[in-house]
């Protein structure tokens, strides 16, 4: 990283920045913005801020309207109904050229017919920068994505890593108010992805930049961003940290699509203090903790992350008095998955529900696994639990 | 490895066969072109004497150089408009009757020529024009136009429509898009529609014999009209010469394709 950073100073001197905002108010804020593609709403009323620094990631299944919404960002469609005000200013029907806005895109689209150093100059180039400048720029982005050496090769020379850089360095060359990246590494084997995704992090916290990124996969959106935006069917189904959207999914279709997880459904049965009982029909009576919001009554989902649960041969022993206050659940073991890091268990309950439960291979030799048909002991806590309503 | 060796001998053999069965009528052309003796058929030795006949003959060197301005410039003006319509078929915003227009822009492609030419004539009647140079041209445009677009198009339907988004992400407006991008990546394929309507062009008989008038007949046209009365080996030697500048034609037309296809994108089906 010897490479001199570009500061935040000269980030106006291409696009014409007039447009950052005063302290404390978002960069970018989407009010009621909706697009429909004939009868299908594909965009169906999203509002959200996003803050200048921000790393922000739009998740959701395919077809969920979190790349429409990108385009919307990017000028590419235009927004039926709503705003959005890009610090305080609309740009719902401005041009792709009129914003401060680059896109990388999800298949890079680098110019078949440049050299590297041309794609990245190209829009440099139309923002009628001196020759000397544009030169000095593209030196730094070269730099800042390590392509040196390569400045003279066409796109179909370069590899899928290499490729994906160039188009990172292309839309960083204008120094955009706001970066969207489009699937930006979901042409990238495993391996590259995971470091890449750590040279993006890295990027976006030196340059300060707010960057907005639409994925479908959950664990890269819980790694690179601060806060993630779950889509489904054009609706923003919750913003919040990666943390709170796994830990306290707002609904159970979240809870389904991050991350796996155990669901129970069942009825409230009993309250008592901040404890809640909850019985269940594949699962017996669970007692949960009493969420901040309060529930009121009627029907629940008993929500339990697979690695939340313990399992052991016998019933834990605890301190008196403690016992009560968690779930046990006997069992058989019904199928074993073994993923190196950790051994997913499914266990056959007693009470004639399935629960899965994710156990850290701590040891190198298999003394603590459990094998086929043996039985279980499945505990988890009160505090481990999340109802949700079904 | 014995077994593929005599799998790849009988290719050969196909291989030569098919080119004998596409070349050899060609090529005994060519060879007769060079012939002495004044009778087609009979061999008398070499000789430049039919060449020198050619450019001798005024009426068949008017001709010649009348194909020649009606093939340049019927595949400019078909290679604008083919250009033109392409891009708007395949670029424009979906409207009403799209596949219609789509369709009705090849119908061109399987016309029996004869009608073709007949509704032509029909309208340059109609219009009162006077049939010479510019009634072929504005007829074999409109046979070449299609052929034009199809080039053309197929060459935009491979092009990634996001390197036009790219570009207006970048700050072109998008004519600037277009020409900064677009024009570049389907210029070999513009380039392969010019040649393959100027080749088009050169060789049509039939839609040109329906819309030239008298003192203006075409290459085609002209040899026809000769050999009606009998071949005489001068024929030969003006085939031999129109061969050769197809054949040029086509190595560029082929060579432009293999440009565009060194870019990445897959070339234009040629």
């Amino acid at each position: 990283m010897a490479e001199e950073l570009p500061g935040r100073d000269v980030q106006a001197d291409v696009t014409g920045g007039d447009a950052l905002p005063a302290a404390g108010q978002p960069l970018l804020r989407i009010e009621g913005v909706a697009k429909r593609f004939g009868t299908f709403r594909a965009v169906d009323g999203v509002s959200l801020d996003i803050k200048s620094g921000e790393f922000f990631a739009l998740l959701g299944p395919s077809g969920c309207g979190k790349t429409t919404l990108l385009r919307m960002l990017a000028g590419f469609e235009a927004p039926d109904e709503g705003h959005i005000l890009l610090g305080g200013k609309d740009i719902a029907q401005a041009l792709p050229h009129e914003r401060p806005i680059n896109m990388m895109f999800q298949n890079y689209a680098l110019f078949p017919h440049l050299s590297v150093r041309d794609n990245i100059a190209f829009g440099l180039k139309r923002a009628g920068m001196a020759r000397a400048e544009i030169a000095t720029r593209v030196a730094e982005m070269v730099a800042l994505v390590k392509l040196e050496g390569l400045e003279k090769r066409k796109p179909d020379q370069l590899s899928g890593g290499q490729r994906q850089r160039v188009a990172l360095a292309r839309a960083l060359a204008r120094r955009p108010q706001l970066l969207l990246l489009d699937e930006p590494l979901a042409a990238l084997d495993k391996k590259l992805r995971e470091s890449t995704q750590g040279e993006l992090m890295e990027l976006q916290r030196r340059l300060g930049m707010t960057f907005i990124i639409v994925t479908h996969d959950q664990e890269e959106a819980m790694t690179m961003a601060s806060r993630i935006g779950v889509m489904k069917a054009g609706k923003l189904a919750q913003v919040a940290s990666p943390r709170e959207l796994y830990e306290a999914p707002r609904s159970r279709w979240i809870a389904e699509f991050v991350g796996d997880i155990n669901l129970f459904d069942g009825e409230t049965k009993l309250r008592d203090g901040h404890r809640l009982v909850i019985g269940t029909r594949d699962a017996g009576a669970l007692v949960v903790a009493e969420p901040r919001e309060p529930l009121g009554t009627g029907k629940f989902a008993v929500a339990i992350r697979p690695e939340k649960v313990k399992l052991s041969r016998r019933a834990p022993v605890s301190e008196a008095g403690r016992e009560t206050a968690i779930n046990l659940l006997d069992g058989v073991i019904a199928d074993i998955c073994y993923l190196g890091g950790t051994t997913t268990y499914k266990v056959k309950l007693d009470s004639g529900g399935m629960l899965q439960a994710s156990v850290v291979n701590s040891a190198r030799l298999d003394v603590d696994a459990y094998s086929l048909n043996q039985h279980v002991v499945a505990w988890f806590t009160p505090d481990d639990c999340v109802v949700l309503p079904s | 490895m014995r077994k593929v060796s005599r799998l790849s001998r009988f290719n050969i053999a196909s291989l030569a066969l098919g080119l004998a069965f596409l070349y050899l009528p060609i090529l005994i052309l060519v060879l007769y072109s060079f012939n002495a003796s004044r009778l087609v058929t009979v061999w008398g030795g070499w000789s430049l004497r039919w060449y020198r006949e050619f450019f001798k003959d005024r009426a068949m060197i008017e001709a010649a150089w009348m194909s020649l301005r009606v093939a340049v410039s019927s595949a400019t003006i078909a290679t604008l408009l083919g250009t033109l319509a392409a891009v708007a078929l395949s670029r424009g915003e979906r409207f009403r009757g799209r596949t219609l227009f789509s369709g009705m822009l090849y119908a061109p492609l399987v016309m029996p020529e004869v009608i073709t030419g007949l509704s032509l004539l029909l309208l340059f009647v109609a219009l009162n024009a006077e049939r010479g140079f510019w009634t072929v041209t504005i007829a074999h445009t409109t046979l070449t136009m299609c052929f034009v677009a199809v080039v053309v198009q197929s060459r935009l339907g491979s092009l990634d429509r996001s390197l036009e988004e790219a570009a207006m992400d970048l700050g072109c407006n998008p004519v600037r898009a277009f020409m900064a991008v677009t024009l570049p990546l389907i210029a070999p394929a513009i380039v392969a529609g010019w040649m393959l309507a100027f080749t088009l062009s050169l060789d049509d008989l039939v839609i040109a014999s329906f819309t030239t008038g008298p003192g203006s007949a075409t290459l085609p046209i002209r040899i026809y009209s000769e050999v009606r009365l009998g071949v005489k080996p001068e024929i030969n030697a003006i085939c031999t010469l129109v061969i050769a500048l197809i054949a040029v034609v086509i190595v560029i037309a082929s060579l432009a394709s293999k440009l565009s296809s060194s870019q990445g994108e897959s070339a234009a089906p040629l």
